[in-house]
């Protein structure tokens, strides 16, 4: 059963994966060699928010903020299944309390305020956790005035289960992230798959520069949302790094294993 | 949604006495009568007003009748010079903007407008707004800051627009762009969801030094209809109500959330039944706010917003109990 479900994300436990994209079945070993990225067509596998912070920043350089914030549930909210016993099965299956992990690292020995939201936790929503700790990794980079790097992959945005609370996390992270850039910090935004709704619409758009993994889905609406309001064929790669890209949005579609040189030379560009 | 006679579902009593008082009233020697059936109006719509489910109240929210921003410009203030255009793509007509005068106070007005006649909903697409609508309000809102005026944004909508276009232009962008700019525009400002507090599209233009609601009002991070799609797989008549209760999108809950300042009495059966009642009560309300807001230095007023917004939100810290 998690297995299957492991699968349709396309990091499934075993030796071989299928790709979602090319639909070739690919050497696991092989993939997370290469960045959990499909050898046959780039496509960019989920990747878990311990491997992201492996990846991207310095070995062993990570020092975690604020890991004893824990959700609770506000509304007693209930939908079939209470979002209290939800948030149990989320951190069993994930051993995160919820979908963001912050603190401060080194990207090729600079240090930054790094930030990424785990997309296997409730699809990367941000409830009062996620927005909480989002606006204090920007508060302190605002303190110690260092870059601020967020890792953002979120199918819904706001999070249901927290009701208005979720969307008015939007506006506080956003209120934090515009007094570090009021203090003159560098945000770089890094948009993975997917990158939707509430999330889109606050800190995922709100740097100074926005980077975005190929081929990552990226909007507002979700596309059964459009459908069913225009009726109307999507574009050929509609809400895609590379749509968003050609319509202005976005400064760099940077293969993930590029990332981390391409955020050590933005941040040496934009030293005061 | 309401009947082609304007009342709502949860409203059949009352609407039947209002068809046999119209009968009577155009037949002599019935005052007493009249008299009776009127008290009994007057109480039936006290008592179905005061238990309003979740779903009742997305209803009376979206009820045709109800005052929307243009009715609100004619009612309350004196003068409205509407200024278009967002300097980049075209005027969104479900975002109106422009300078207006109410009581002594001067203010830059801003207003989504859904829309009466059929003919003025197509034009303003329910009040569904585009990238250029929240373009055009933050062009606005900055132009008040740099003279000083307060801003007023009237929230009614039911989500910002789900489109092709609107995701070509930067949907999300634009919407970041005004909850960025917002947090620290140098001026007062004041909102008030009117009717629909649609997600993403009302927080828009929905982040202020005073957040309230009317009565029965509604703000929720996504409609009703939407969540039950989502986590109830289809939205049925049942699963809509179940999620309009589950996602406490009332102007009680949000009060007792702490996530508005203040509930705006409306009128007995809602606002749609007397605008001009409700009219009176929202002007006060925004004199009152102005007034308060009017001698606040810009520093504490920028510190207030920041921590306004800073505190929402519940979790735990600490270690785990076990």
């Amino acid at each position: 059963m998690a297995g299957a479900r492991m699968a349709k994300r396309g990091v499934p436990e075993g030796l071989w994966i299928r790709c979602p994209q090319c639909k070739a079945t690919v050497f696991r070993k092989e993939a997370a060699a290469r960045f959990n990225v499909c050898p046959e067509c780039n496509h960019h596998f989920y990747l878990p928010a311990r491997e992201r912070i492996k990846q991207l920043l310095d070995e062993e350089s990570f020092e975690e903020w604020f890991a004893d914030l824990r959700p609770k549930d506000p509304l007693q909210f209930n939908d079939r299944v209470l979002y209290s016993e939800r948030l149990k099965a989320e951190q069993a299956k994930t051993g995160m309390p919820d979908a963001a992990v912050v603190g401060r690292g080194y990207i090729r020995g600079r240090p930054v305020v790094f930030s990424v939201t785990d997309f296997a936790f409730m699809a990367g929503s941000m409830g009062s956790v996620v927005g909480e700790k989002l606006t204090r990794a920007a508060e302190e980079a605002t303190r110690l005035m260092l870059p601020l790097i967020i890792v953002s992959g979120s199918g819904g945005g706001a999070r249901m289960q927290e009701g208005i609370l979720s969307l008015m996390q939007m506006a506080k992270i956003s209120a934090a992230l515009a007094r570090y850039d009021q203090a003159g910090g560098l945000y770089i935004s890094i948009l993975t798959n997917p990158t939707m709704g509430g999330v889109a619409a606050s800190f995922a758009l709100q740097g100074d520069l926005t980077l975005a993994e190929p081929g990552a889905l990226i909007g507002f609406a979700g596309k059964r949302t459009i459908w069913n309001t225009v009726r109307l064929e999507l574009p050929e790669g509609f809400q895609t790094s590379e749509f968003l890209l050609k319509h202005g949005f976005i400064d760099r579609i940077v293969h993930r294993k590029d990332l981390r040189t391409e955020v050590a030379r933005i941040i040496d560009y934009c030293e005061h | 949604m309401a009947s082609p006679n304007g009342f709502l579902p949860f409203e059949k009593d009352i609407f039947e006495m209002e068809e046999l008082l119209s009968k009577l009233e155009g037949q002599a020697g019935a005052t007493e009568e009249i008299r009776r059936i009127k008290k009994e109006i007057t109480r039936l719509i006290q008592k179905v007003y005061s238990n309003l489910s979740a779903w009742d109240t997305v209803l009376v929210a979206r009820h045709p009748n109800r005052p929307q921003t243009l009715d609100y410009i004619n009612l309350i203030f004196d003068e409205f010079v509407e200024l278009h255009g967002d300097r980049a793509f075209g005027d969104d007509r479900a975002i109106r903007s422009g300078f207006a005068r109410i009581g002594e106070h001067r203010v830059m007005l801003l207003g989504h407008q859904k829309g009466h006649t059929l003919k003025e909903r197509n034009e303003c697409l329910y009040g569904c707004a585009h990238p250029e609508g929240y373009r055009k309000a933050l062009n606005k809102m900055k132009m008040a800051a740099k003279f000083g005026i307060p801003v007023i944004c009237l929230i009614d909508t039911p989500g910002a627009y789900p489109g092709i276009g609107a995701e070509e232009r930067g949907q999300a962008q634009l919407i970041a762009n005004n909850l960025f700019e917002m947090s620290r525009l140098a001026t007062p400002i004041i909102c008030v969801v009117i009717g629909e507090g649609g997600s993403g599209g009302a927080l828009g233009i929905g982040i202020g030094d005073r957040v309230s609601m009317l009565e029965h009002s509604y703000y929720s991070v996504i409609s009703p209809e939407g969540c039950a799609g989502i986590l109830w797989k289809v939205a049925t008549d049942d699963t809509k109500r179940q999620a309009a209760d589950a996602l406490r999108l009332t102007a009680r809950d949000l009060f007792k959330l702490r996530v508005i300042d203040d509930i705006i009495a409306e009128p007995l059966g809602g606002a749609h039944r007397d605008a001009r009642q409700m009219g009176n009560s929202l002007k006060a309300y925004l004199v009152r706010y102005l007034r308060d807001l009017k001698d606040v230095s810009t520093e504490e007023l920028m510190e207030q917003r920041y921590q306004k917004f800073r505190r929402m939100g519940v979790f735990e810290q600490g270690p785990q109990e076990s």
